[in-house]
């Protein structure tokens, strides 16, 4: 199952202020974790909202506003995309990412919309001759 | 916090901190069977005493620190009953406890080794590939037996006995905890790699509607070739596996028609393949590559795998390299069906007569006499050269072999065209 990680943005990330060396040290150490346990997919920090944009459609109509964007609490400063096997593995991960002390950090889970089932319908016969010829590229 | 809660929330622990509580008590008591049992035994007292205590900050220094109390109380009864023994002066069937002294106050040693140990160990080859599959799942996958038997389709009794009979034959054969030397790791890590395919492929070839433990398990495979790339990140075909199980669960969702028929690989539509899935796939390709070895089995299907990644569409295709990375593959391993995937890259670079000439040549081998496949690759050939009658003959030739209705179906289709 994936899941997207947004850690949400405060004063600071909005401001522009770069991370202290320390945290910066911590969340790789914790990213690095992440990518031993095998679970991290992708993950990148963004740009104050001041470099970036929105776009309402009203009735197919598109409006540009361009950032900066109030209520620093509602927007995103970064995301992590994990495979874990349950909702309750990702909170698991996610208890475990490094804060500032005095900072109040706040991070959401969602999962990940995914096709419902991974295998095709190879039926037994199919299955039985691919089985003794493994090493053959799936041709599919 | 509620109970079921926080059983799900020791679920998660378990699948986060199981691998490594093992491996580190592997190494202390020098048995792996031991080591289960012992951190079975701190999974009972965190299932006992969290849902009133809340999960602890250090779920898994908790969990190895009762693991360790444990483990000391066991052996301080067997020095007792040892004693008692010598006393008596009788022979007693004791519990196969190791000799050795345990390593509990052992400068800590780096979890990777102690992982890497232990994913080597499950994956000897002193166990039958199944015991290694079973094992590796159990061990490493933190799977339960019951998780494990559901996804092979094995009854749960057979999936436990195997276990218990390969930690036996671990114990018994005097396996030991170690990474093996350089003399040796190409071929042990080639049987680890293999039982991480193996598990991938079991759950490849799940269907759609079946368990959804089966499909689950080509994550478990991917999670496991992940851990095992970071463990050796100097191996490229460690690599090489990811890269190519990546680059295969990619297409997941465009295996399928909506009515659950199979669609080739040609015939899929690439705007559902997972490109994210590709892109690592093909990032971890760049890692073996900068490795700066001779391709190995595992890099060489990846990079067969990221030739049609890379197409757009199946026009785009790099056929002469596919041909080439096929050329390559069956020096190292000299397969028939390597052969014929080799034929039909050649004849979509060249013509269908440079295909048939391979083709042909393998005709004669007796293990391919009722691999449906020849005669079908072969009929699409000899058709593509105008030569109808024999294409005929083969297609019909192929229909006979195949036990896939459908595939019978569409072959016959072709016979009478």
């Amino acid at each position: 199952m994936r899941f997207m990680v947004m850690i949400k943005s405060d004063e600071r990330t909005e401001g522009g202020v770069m991370p202290t060396e320390e945290e910066l040290t911590a969340m790789g150490r914790y990213n690095e974790e992440l990518v031993k346990a095998g679970v991290l997919l992708a993950g990148e920090g963004l740009h104050p909202s001041s470099k970036g944009a929105r776009i309402t459609f009203t009735d197919g109509k598109p409006t540009v506003i361009d950032g900066p964007f109030a209520e620093a609490k509602e927007l995103i400063a970064g995301f992590w995309l994990i495979d874990v096997k349950s909702k309750e593995e990702a909170i698991e991960w996610m208890k475990r990412i490094p804060c500032t002390d005095g900072v109040e950090t706040n991070v959401e889970i969602r999962q990940v919309f995914e096709a419902e089932d991974f295998g095709d319908a190879y039926t037994p016969e199919l299955r039985e001759q691919e089985a003794h010829l493994r090493l053959a590229t799936k041709q599919d | 916090m509620p109970t079921l809660e926080t059983n799900r929330a020791i679920d998660a622990v378990w699948r986060i901190e199981s691998a490594r509580l093992i491996a580190g008590l592997t190494r202390m008591v020098h048995d792996v069977g031991l080591a289960e049992e012992l951190a079975q035994d701190a999974l009972v007292a965190a299932l006992e005493q969290w849902p009133e205590s809340g999960v602890p900050e250090n779920p898994g220094a908790w969990l190895m620190a009762i693991a360790k109390r444990r483990a000391i109380d066991m052996f301080r009864r067997r020095e007792t009953l040892d004693r008692k023994v010598t006393e008596i002066g009788r022979d007693l069937e004791t519990q196969e406890l190791p000799t050795a002294e345990p390593d509990f106050d052992a400068i800590h040693s780096n979890i990777a080794d102690d992982l890497l140990r232990l994913v080597f160990i499950s994956c000897h080859p002193v166990l039958s590939t199944e015991a290694r599959a079973a094992l590796t799942l159990r061990l490493l996958g933190g799977l339960t037996t019951e998780e494990i038997a559901r996804a092979f389709l094995t009854p749960e009794p057979t999936i436990a006995q195997r276990i218990v009979r390969a930690k036996k034959t671990l114990a018994q054969k005097k396996i030991p905890f170690e990474v093996p030397g350089a003399a040796e790791l190409g071929e042990r890590l080639a049987s680890v790699l293999e039982v991480v395919y193996l598990i991938f492929n079991e759950g490849y070839s799940a269907t759609g509607g079946e368990d959804w433990m089966r499909p689950a398990l080509c994550e478990d495979a991917m999670r496991l070739g992940r851990i095992l790339a970071e463990l050796v990140p100097k191996e490229p075909e460690a690599h090489g596996l990811i890269a190519l199980m990546e680059i295969q669960a990619s297409r997941a969702r465009a295996r399928t028609a909506p009515d659950g028929t199979p669609v080739l690989l040609l015939d899929q539509d690439r705007a559902r393949w997972d490109q994210l899935l590709i892109r690592r796939g093909l990032a971890a390709l760049e890692r073996a590559a900068a490795l700066g070895e001779p391709m190995g089995p595992y890099v060489l299907q990846a990079e067969i795998a990221a030739c049609h990644a890379r197409a757009r569409t199946p026009e785009e295709t790099d056929w002469p390299r596919i041909a080439a990375l096929y050329a390559r593959l069956v020096q190292l391993v000299p397969s028939p069906v390597v052969e014929l995937n080799r034929a039909v890259a050649l004849s979509m670079a060249f013509g269908p007569a440079a295909g048939l000439e391979i083709v042909d040549e393998l005709t004669g081998i007796p293990s391919m006499k009722n691999y449906h496949l020849l005669p079908s690759v072969r009929g699409d050939l000899l058709a593509k050269l105008g030569r109808r009658d024999e294409a005929r003959a083969e297609f019909e030739r192929a229909a006979s072999l195949t036990r896939n209705s459908r595939e019978r179906a569409l072959l016959l289709k072709r016979a009478a065209e």
